[in-house]
């Protein structure tokens, strides 16, 4: 047993308080008893009866603060008095947090993070994504407009020291079962996925949980990773993450289709992949790529779905998506209520993967779409705001959501846009996909249901009728579930999907014979 | 070593002074006999260097007051031409160790705090804290207060002080933070505590019924008689702290109603300063914002070494005065922590769980963060010849901060 | 050791969520530990502040 104490001069503390920092320490491993006390003539008393006096003791003053520790080992006493200082203030710790406004902040307070979420001005992204890769943390980085320079330090940093970045302009990751930011509430299963959109990797994993399967993890890029100024660091990066995962036994790329460079330097080390490999990027492979190479090539993402659930469930293969028998009737019957004006398409999209896509199938059925976001030059519209012909708009183009709410999360400005729409007697279709999942708008139907409604009923009023078809992207275990969502719209009688590439199908089945004429 | 290194450390450095200070009544003597350099028709001031010319109405009628109060003229006008003549020396108090509220007015005769910061030897000096002539108003009854103090209170304290041999302030300080005061504007607690002390003292040095009484009714009654001595503490505490190289840390904030000026450690004497801002505050019956002068006086001292606003969480007895809810206080007081470099081991406020005050101004964080120190304060009239009209919060301007960091950058990093 | 990328795949999420809240609180519903910074432009968003606090700060 060993005895020790400590004088401070004129350090005072009230009796109360004392009292804690007391308990504090009595409670410290190895000690036996402790005092804590002001050096009033009382208090020194009781010292005594400690076994303590002494010069030091008896010069004490009342404002002097004593210390005394009874241990086990001089070791202990020895550490106990050392660290008085942290007992003295420790109180601080428990006084509830305030809010935090720094990264620094956060690392004090989350000293074994993994992962730092961005979702700050574009301008300041590259300083502070660095300061957490310093740190030694993967980034995962939602916010746009990170210049493609500032983009490729962070990757190349980041992949010099075994880090991940996610991004920027990323909207969606699953790890391990977790969704970060616009995530969809999926199985866990087999299949890995990696893809610079997040829309797209919504798509697909909603797909596949849909469809009885779930995903191990899935891996947002940003949607620059591809292009050849990045050259797919972080695709390459998530891919070797997903080889060497266990739990991974296909892995799916879904993506727009890359630059040309990164596109053949992808494809190399795709074939060269251990583990079965699904690749779409939206529409046929370039002639000049090798596509006879074991990857399983993919046009559509619901094609990719197809052909990852057949590796992993080691399924029969079954045929591309198709319209049914009652869907080509349905389209019939949707046809013949249009009046004579009406002839055209016109999609009000929040995905920019469903855009694309959907210009895609439209295309390759012969069927001429101008959009914001064209994929060919000459089928750019003159402004975002006047459709023309058939159009598809990306409601989430830069255009709309300065400064505004994307129509993920807020539909006010897609609504403004269906009504506009309805005055236009020309228009017979309205294409709208409905994303559900964390982040996204609690009620995506809800908020554009009167509008909808309102178009149709003005369609009528002019003999006619709008065929308002669409999608929906999520699942049951969603916050919004997605028979709530699905039940909305089919009450107030759009024509619905769970596919955007099969709601783009079923659009040009109802275009068809408007073609033909 | 890296230049942030050498930051930390000379911060370490500057912070490590800035807890160890321990300040102690020492004596209550007359401004001539102990503030170095105060001397002949001189009157001191608050805040950054100013001329005559470019103060505003409160400092110069608080300077007319204290012109009057000596006696070296007979009337205002007299009074104003001295001044505009340039026959009075006029000098900020900062530049003399020493500190005064508001407009801050110190000269010869008048009775100043000496308090001495035991651990480094320093001594500084604070006037008597009231409402009316520090506040601009030169009337006869706004000086017959200075003249008490002259001639009897100050007298009186000081001989019972001199008899009790000192009186050691961290104590009182430490027990008022925990009673509620925020050692700017509140001093209910700590301004009973010296009285109790004094009281004793003064029975023990047997003072004279007629003089005792009126001094006892004096400091009993007045609840902000300890501001004057947090203020001399406070630049007791903060001058050690002064002139360390790569320091960044505040050493001074102070404000004459025209600037705003700021002195950061390893920039040694330099002023930084910015137009003084508008106090958000509350009036006093018969006055409004419209009145109102511009954010004055040294007291800012006391945030500088942690008390005041940044305290204000622990004093929710304040708001009354400087309005605001006590959510938004503690909100303060959480918020001064983020620009600063320590919570105070000893200094503690119970109401948010014993915690430290913050102490150590940085102003690389003030800059970072954009968050700049928040002052709790009271307001004189934009015009000479008023008492005080009301109270409330203001913050230091950041222009004074950027540019001392821009100093800081000029001086330092290209060493 | 595994790298921070393996941790990613295998261990439980600890996130410091830099700027949008909503983020945070759907990590928090997976029941992730996550902190949430209420972020704001350093030095108020002035560039020559930033440059100067980058080499000191």
């Amino acid at each position: 047993m060993a005895t020790g104490f400590i004088v401070r001069k004129n350090q005072y503390y009230d009796s109360v308080f004392l009292m804690g920092v007391n308990n504090r320490l009595s409670q410290i491993q190895g000690v036996q008893q402790t005092a804590v006390l002001m050096a009033s003539e009382k208090n020194k008393e009781l010292l005594v009866n400690f076994g303590l006096h002494g010069e030091e003791i008896e010069s004490a003053q009342p404002n002097d603060l004593i210390v005394t520790v009874i241990a086990e080992t001089p070791q202990i006493v020895e550490t106990v008095l050392a660290n008085l200082d942290q007992a003295l203030i420790s109180q601080e710790a428990s006084a509830p947090a305030s809010h935090l406004h720094s990264l620094e902040e956060g690392l004090v307070e989350k000293p074994f993070a993994n992962l730092a979420a961005f979702s700050i001005p574009g301008e300041y992204v590259y300083r502070e994504a660095m300061k957490a890769l310093e740190a030694n943390l993967n980034v995962f980085i939602f916010s746009s407009n990170v210049p493609l320079e500032e983009e490729l330090k962070l990757k190349q940093f980041a992949s010099e020291h075994k880090l991940l970045v996610m991004g920027p302009d990323c909207g969606t990751s699953i790890l391990g079962g977790v969704g970060i930011g616009f995530a969809n509430v999926v199985r866990n299963g087999t299949i890995g996925v990696i893809g610079p959109s997040g829309t797209g990797l919504q798509e697909f994993t909603s797909q596949v949980h849909n469809a009885g399967y779930g995903i191990s993890h899935a891996f947002g890029t940003g949607s620059h990773d591809l292009s050849d100024e990045i050259g797919g660091v972080t695709t390459l990066m998530a891919l070797d993450a997903l080889e060497t995962d266990e739990q991974t036994e296909v892995i799916a790329i879904v993506a727009k289709p890359p630059g040309q460079k990164t596109l053949h330097h992808l494809v190399a080390r795709l074939k060269n992949c251990t583990r079965p490999v699904v690749a779409c990027f939206l529409g046929t492979p370039p002639e000049d790529v090798n596509t006879n190479s074991g990857i399983l090539w993919a046009r559509m993402i619901d094609d990719a779905v197809l052909s990852a659930i057949q590796v992993s469930g080691k399924r029969e293969s079954t045929p591309g998506i198709q319209l049914t028998e009652t869907e080509h009737g349905l389209a019939r019957q949707t046809r013949a209520k249009w009046s004579s004006e009406q002839c055209y398409l016109r999609g009000l999209l929040a995905g920019g993967t469903f855009c694309h896509q959907s210009q895609q199938i439209l295309l390759e059925a012969g069927i001429e779409v101008y959009s914001n976001a064209p994929l060919k030059p000459q089928y750019k519209l003159t402004h975002p705001d006047h459709s023309y012909k058939h159009t598809l708009i990306d409601m989430g183009d830069d255009a709309y959501t300065l400064g505004k709410p994307h129509p993920m999360i807020d539909g006010t400005m897609r609504k403004q846009r269906i009504l506009a729409e309805s005055y236009d007697p020309s228009v017979a279709i309205l294409l709208l996909d409905f994303i559900l999942g964390y982040n996204a708008s609690m009620d995506p139907v809800g908020e554009l249901l009167d509008a909808i409604v309102e178009a149709k009923q003005r369609m009528q009023q002019h003999a006619g009728d709008l065929a308002v078809v669409a999608s929906i992207c999520g699942t049951q275990e969603d916050p919004q579930e997605l028979d709530l969502q699905a039940k909305l719209l089919q009450e107030a009688g759009v024509i619905l999907f769970h596919s955007n590439a099969k709601a783009s199908l079923f659009c040009c089945e109802l275009l068809k014979p408007a073609k033909e004429v | 070593m890296d230049i942030k290194h050498k930051i930390e450390i000379a911060n370490e450095e500057a912070t490590r002074r800035l807890i160890s200070g321990d300040p102690v009544l020492v004596d209550i003597a007359p401004a001539g006999e102990v503030i170095p350099g105060l001397e002949g028709r001189m009157i001191t001031h608050s805040g950054p260097p100013i001329k005559w010319q470019r103060m505003c109405g409160a400092q110069q009628g608080a300077i007319i007051g204290q012109v009057l109060y000596e006696g070296w003229a007979d009337s205002f006008d007299e009074a104003k031409s001295l001044l505009d003549k340039g026959s009075i020396r006029l000098e900020p108090n900062h530049h003399h160790q020493t500190v005064g509220p508001m407009a801050g007015t110190i000269s010869p005769s008048a009775p100043v705090w000496v308090v001495e910061n035991k651990s480094f030897g320093n001594r500084a000096f604070c006037r008597q804290v009231e409402g009316r002539q520090q506040f601009g108003d030169y009337s006869p009854e706004a000086l017959a207060s200075l003249h008490q103090w002259r001639d009897v209170w100050g007298p009186t304290l000081r001989k019972a002080l001199l008899k009790m041999g000192g009186l050691e302030l961290k104590t009182i300080i430490t027990q008022a933070l925990q009673m509620g005061d925020e050692l700017h504007n509140r001093h209910s607690a700590s301004s009973s505590l010296f009285s109790n002390a004094m009281a004793v003292a003064m029975a023990e040095a047997e003072i004279l019924r007629e003089s005792a009484v009126p001094t006892l009714k004096y400091i009993t009654r007045h609840n902000l008689i300890f501001l004057g001595l947090a203020m001399a503490c406070g630049k007791a505490i903060a001058d050690p702290a002064s002139n360390i190289e790569y320091s960044t840390v505040v050493t001074a904030m102070a404000r004459n109603g025209t600037e705003f000026g700021i002195r950061i450690s390893g920039l040694g004497e330099a002023w930084f300063t910015a137009p003084a801002p508008v106090v958000d505050g509350l009036y006093l019956p018969g006055y409004t914002a419209e009145d109102a002068g511009l954010d004055m006086g040294d007291s800012a001292i006391t945030e500088t070494v942690g008390w005041g606003a940044f305290t204000l969480g622990g004093a929710p007895g304040i708001l009354a005065l400087v309005g605001g809810t006590p959510e938004e206080a503690i909100a303060y007081t959480r918020e001064m922590k983020k620009i600063t470099t320590k919570a105070h081991p000893t200094y503690l406020m119970p109401a948010l769980g014993f915690a430290g005050i913050s102490i150590g101004i940085d102003i690389r964080k003030v800059v970072q963060t954009n968050l700049t120190p928040i002052i709790d304060t009271a307001i004189a009239h934009k015009d000479p010849g008023y008492p005080i009209i009301g109270a409330g919060l203001v913050r230091a301007p950041m222009e004074c901060f950027k540019q001392a960091l821009i100093a800081f950058g000029q001086r330092y990093n290209s060493q | 050791m595994q790298n921070k990328i393996e941790e990613l795949l295998h261990e439980p999420l600890v996130v410091i969520n830099v700027g949008l809240k909503g983020f945070a609180e759907s990590l928090e519903q997976q029941e992730v530990e996550v902190v949430q910074i209420d972020w704001v432009p350093p030095a108020g968003g002035d560039p020559e502040m930033i440059d100067l606090l980058e080499r000191l700060l």
